[in-house]
């Protein structure tokens, strides 16, 4: 996909985060996409706490954050916008997220063929290389209302 | 908020209250993310059954319309999570150690229900299986199963 312009999937990625409701609740910021990889923020939001003891968030808003993402690798690995849908999603959580900051995730296509696109994702804070949630994906391309 | 106890106590302490009353709501209302999502619980029969009411900050795909796939994740983990709270005799607040979610069907813009159900009880470790389904429960909109650690830390 290499000869593909930037720019080109920058747009198709950005005009699809339009349509996605759940990501503004969140108050999810599109970071970066790029060629086949897109990152996102998740701001840290007292409504999105899991343990109201520790403050830490909840894993389904991270969750949540990491399948928007991985599915806008895949958005921002292809030039020619089709509606894609979530086959799976594995989800490792390594550790809690530091109350009071962003989580970034950082979601990768790294295969693309005629009906499935395969995609890696991590969750951190500081560093990509220190590692909250590690998410494994593979998404439906071409799905007509929103069927595998 | 209809928390019981709100003011005092930890977050097991509380839940241990709200166990002891039948409290279901209370035990969710606890938790801020799960207001966020509209998660209510109730008994049905026998099985404890998690329901998030619709809303439109959960659509995912505007055009369609169709539940954001995170919710359907969320809903999956609080489900089981909800079935552990619930069952176990001591209350060990689970961490989700991993979770995998099948995706079935496009989640329609209306309430959607959920059970877990445990399918291994270790010493350390309880395996859940979930389902997710709306208006017709043999037609899952998704299914799920995770591990959970279950140690006092």
């Amino acid at each position: 996909m290499a000869d593909l312009d930037d720019d080109v999937k920058r747009k198709f990625a950005n005009a699809a985060a339009r349509f996605v409701p759940h990501n503004e609740a969140l108050g999810i910021r599109i970071v970066d996409i790029v060629d086949g990889e897109a990152v996102f923020e998740l701001p840290y939001d007292a409504k999105l706490v899991g343990n109201p003891d520790t403050g830490a968030l909840h894993g389904g808003a991270i969750t949540a954050m990491l399948d928007g993402c991985s599915g806008f690798a895949v958005f921002a690995s292809m030039t020619e916008r089709v509606p894609i849908a979530t086959l799976d999603l594995r989800i490792d959580y390594l550790k809690a997220a530091e109350p009071g900051r962003s989580v970034f995730g950082r979601a990768r296509c790294y295969k693309l063929t005629r009906n499935v696109a395969f995609t890696r994702a991590v969750a951190y804070q500081d560093n990509v290389d220190d590692v909250i949630a590690h998410a494994v994906g593979t998404f439906m391309l071409s799905t007509k209302q929103g069927k595998a | 908020m209809t928390t019981p106890d709100a003011s005092a106590g930890t977050l097991i302490e509380r839940i241990t209250a709200a166990k002891a009353s039948l409290d279901f709501q209370g035990m969710i209302d606890l938790v801020p993310y799960a207001r966020f999502l509209g998660l209510t619980a109730a008994m049905q029969g026998d099985e404890l059954i998690t329901t998030m009411r619709f809303g439109d900050h959960l659509i995912g795909n505007r055009s369609l319309p169709a539940l954001h796939g995170g919710t359907l994740g969320a809903l999956l983990e609080s489900a089981a999570i909800y079935e552990l709270l619930w069952r176990s005799e001591t209350i060990v607040l689970p961490k989700t150690i991993t979770l995998t979610i099948d995706f079935l069907r496009s989640g329609a813009p209306v309430d959607t229900h959920a059970r877990g159900v445990v399918t291994r009880q270790g010493r350390r470790v309880t395996n859940v299986r979930m389902e997710a389904w709306q208006a017709d429960r043999s037609a899952p909109v998704a299914t799920a199963h995770a591990i959970f650690l279950v140690m006092r830390s």
